[in-house]
């Protein structure tokens, strides 16, 4: 048993391509389950964010800080009546919220972890991504549609026009990511999500950052476009409450509406990674091809590889946050009032800070480290955009939606337009 | 890798994308047939992955599923439905209708029959990695003209669609 399990960590293909469907499907869960979390995290993180950008506290009775937030919100949610309309159109208001959950995850099969942590590697990882994301749509449509009333229709028709609109912008920034790869020394084009990282470690730089600055420009271009993708502010139109009490998922409670929750932020973090996989190295850390000088370090940080000082520094970096959560939660733990009433929570709070810091401790082992590095570079860069969504959320006022249409069609499609073809005759040209 | 199950998943597909094409038909709504021609779309996808097409299943799933579908849905959605069900579904037109069937009948029986020495043995797989650069390769290399004369052709199309619907340009 333990033989087969690091059998396989050993080998350096993905379980799609090797053909091995045990560890397919052990990714397949993991990553589930992996979503699920962060989905749960990015609900607590997104109430208390936006709360702090407001000068308020945010949820703070459920657990310590609220942590527990997510864990009543979804019982809650488990535990409403699952209402459906009288004059709806009953299959289709079923099949609406599968639609949107299974487009969502069905993403994440070809998403790069790391070089081998991905479920499958399809020649066409980038297209399958596009095109299964561009299917949540349908059951947005789906939704406004069978729930037979206003504003509900009205939702999903802004949302098709947006998602369709802005589909273009995205697909032509994509377009000239792709075309970056093939600016190989000798090398071709590739459309595999794999094969464009190890395009930007073969080229020793982040797309982002090639042809200055045409890649920051197309990564703009698919960082707005992305926003409208997601329907989220301030192109949230779509579910705009001040306009249209919820949107396409008015009419939707209790377990179907989370679905939609859950399919929002799945999509969120799906295009997310896809920007993190064309644009910013993907599971490379930064400065990728910097090692520094050599060092050996005896006893328990025997490395098989010669180890250079930067290798060693930033593969210590996934602990040493670990320890400064823990730290927090410390230091949190320590500030809690005195009062008898206030004891669960801190003991809560202080095993909390225990278990980071032994999962930090984890993370020192070496050949755990080795393999958890990929993930926690792909994951802290994920991150970053998913405070972003936030951040947009907390400043940027709702477009109307002429402006929405006008900023599409005139502003991004031709931006897109333009920077792949500066980046295609750069190309020739350098 | 070796494919697994090809014949569970060649069957499952096509009774996916014929009981979906059917429906497709026999619906009275037209939401409904729309959502049931979606289902077509993507079990075909698959079917184009199973033979080692995996640029056009990619580019059925965005073109047709995620693009077509969602304005044919966009303009239905427009349409009262409770007035098109009301309306007789099929039409009346029992000769064509005849016609046409026995000749895809031909079609297929001659098919069946010759379909041995028409078509080779077993189809040449090309590895799935070339396949992209392949088309690639014949659409920007080998039939450029051809292709291009497409698009002028879609081009054509778009500027007559804006002309037709502006009165003033």
């Amino acid at each position: 048993m333990l033989d087969y399990v690091t059998g396989y960590l050993n080998s350096n293909v993905t379980p799609g391509q090797a053909g091995n469907w045990v560890w397919a499907l052990i990714y397949i869960l993991l990553i589930f389950l992996g979503i699920s979390l962060a989905v749960m995290g990015m609900v607590w993180l997104e109430r208390k964010i936006l709360a702090h950008m407001q000068i308020r506290l945010g949820p703070m009775r459920v657990g310590p800080h609220g942590l527990l937030q997510p864990i009543a919100d979804s019982l809650k949610l488990l535990l409403k009546e699952d209402i459906i309309p009288e004059s709806a159109d009953k299959i289709v208001f079923w099949l609406a919220p599968l639609m949107v959950v299974i487009a969502a995850f069905t993403v994440f099969i070809v998403i790069p972890f790391g070089p081998t942590h991905a479920v499958t590697d399809m020649n066409i990882g980038i297209l399958f991504m596009l095109g299964v994301s561009s299917l949540g749509v349908l059951g947005i449509i789906m939704a406004g549609w069978a729930s037979n009333s206003h504003y509900p229709l009205m939702g999903s028709l802004r949302s098709s026009a947006q998602m369709v609109s802005y589909e273009i912008a995205m697909g032509l920034a994509v377009v000239s990511a792709v075309l970056m790869t093939s600016f190989n020394a000798g090398g071709s084009g590739t459309l595999s999500m794999i094969g464009i990282v190890q395009a930007q470690a073969a080229q020793h730089t982040w797309f982002a950052f090639k042809f200055f600055p045409l890649g920051l420009v197309a990564l703009f271009v698919f960082a707005v476009a992305m926003v409208a993708e997601t329907n989220r502010a301030p192109f949230d139109l779509p579910e705009a409450e001040s306009e249209l009490v919820a949107g396409f998922h008015t009419e939707y409670s209790g377990f179907r509406w989370s679905l939609f929750f859950l399919a929002e932020y799945t999509a969120m973090l799906a295009v997310s990674s896809i920007a993190v996989t064309l644009w910013l190295g993907g599971w490379l850390r930064p400065f990728p091809s910097w090692h520094g000088p050599a060092i050996t370090i005896p006893n328990f940080w025997e490395h098989a590889a010669p180890l250079g000082a930067v290798d060693f520094a930033f593969s210590l970096v996934p602990a040493v946050c670990l320890f400064v959560l823990a730290a927090f939660a410390f230091v949190g733990t320590l500030r809690m009032p005195k009062h008898p009433l206030m004891k669960i929570q801190k003991g809560g709070l202080g095993a909390l800070a225990l278990v980071l810091a032994g999962i930090g401790l984890v993370l020192l082992i070496p050949p755990v480290r080795d393999r958890i590095q990929d993930i926690f570079w792909f994951v802290a860069k994920v991150a970053v955009f998913m405070y972003l969504y936030i951040w947009y959320r907390g400043t940027f006022p709702r477009y109307r939606f002429d402006q929405l249409m006008k900023l599409g069609w005139k502003v991004m499609l031709p931006m897109g337009l333009g920077v792949l073809i500066a980046t295609a005759v750069v190309g020739v040209l350098v | 890798m070796n494919p697994v199950a090809t014949p569970f998943f060649f069957y499952l597909l096509s009774a996916m994308a014929l009981i979906s094409g059917v429906l497709v038909i026999t619906r009275k709504n037209p939401v409904h047939s729309a959502i049931a021609l979606i289902f077509t779309l993507l079990s075909l996808a698959g079917l184009y992955l199973m033979l080692y097409a995996p640029f056009v299943a990619g580019v059925q799933i965005i073109l047709y599923a995620g693009g077509i579908m969602v304005l044919f849905l966009f303009v239905i959605m427009l349409v009262s439905v409770s007035r098109v069900e009301r309306e007789s579904q099929f039409n009346k037109q029992w000769l064509v209708g005849i016609a046409a069937t026995a000749a895809l009948g031909v079609l297929f029986i001659l098919v069946y029959a010759k379909g041995k020495s028409v078509f080779p043995e077993r189809t040449v797989q090309l590895p799935e990695q070339l396949n992209t650069q392949q088309v690639a390769v014949w659409l920007y290399g080998t039939y450029m003209l051809p292709f291009e004369v497409a698009s002028l052709l879609l081009l054509v199309a778009i500027v007559g669609a804006v002309v037709m619907a502006k009165k003033r340009i």
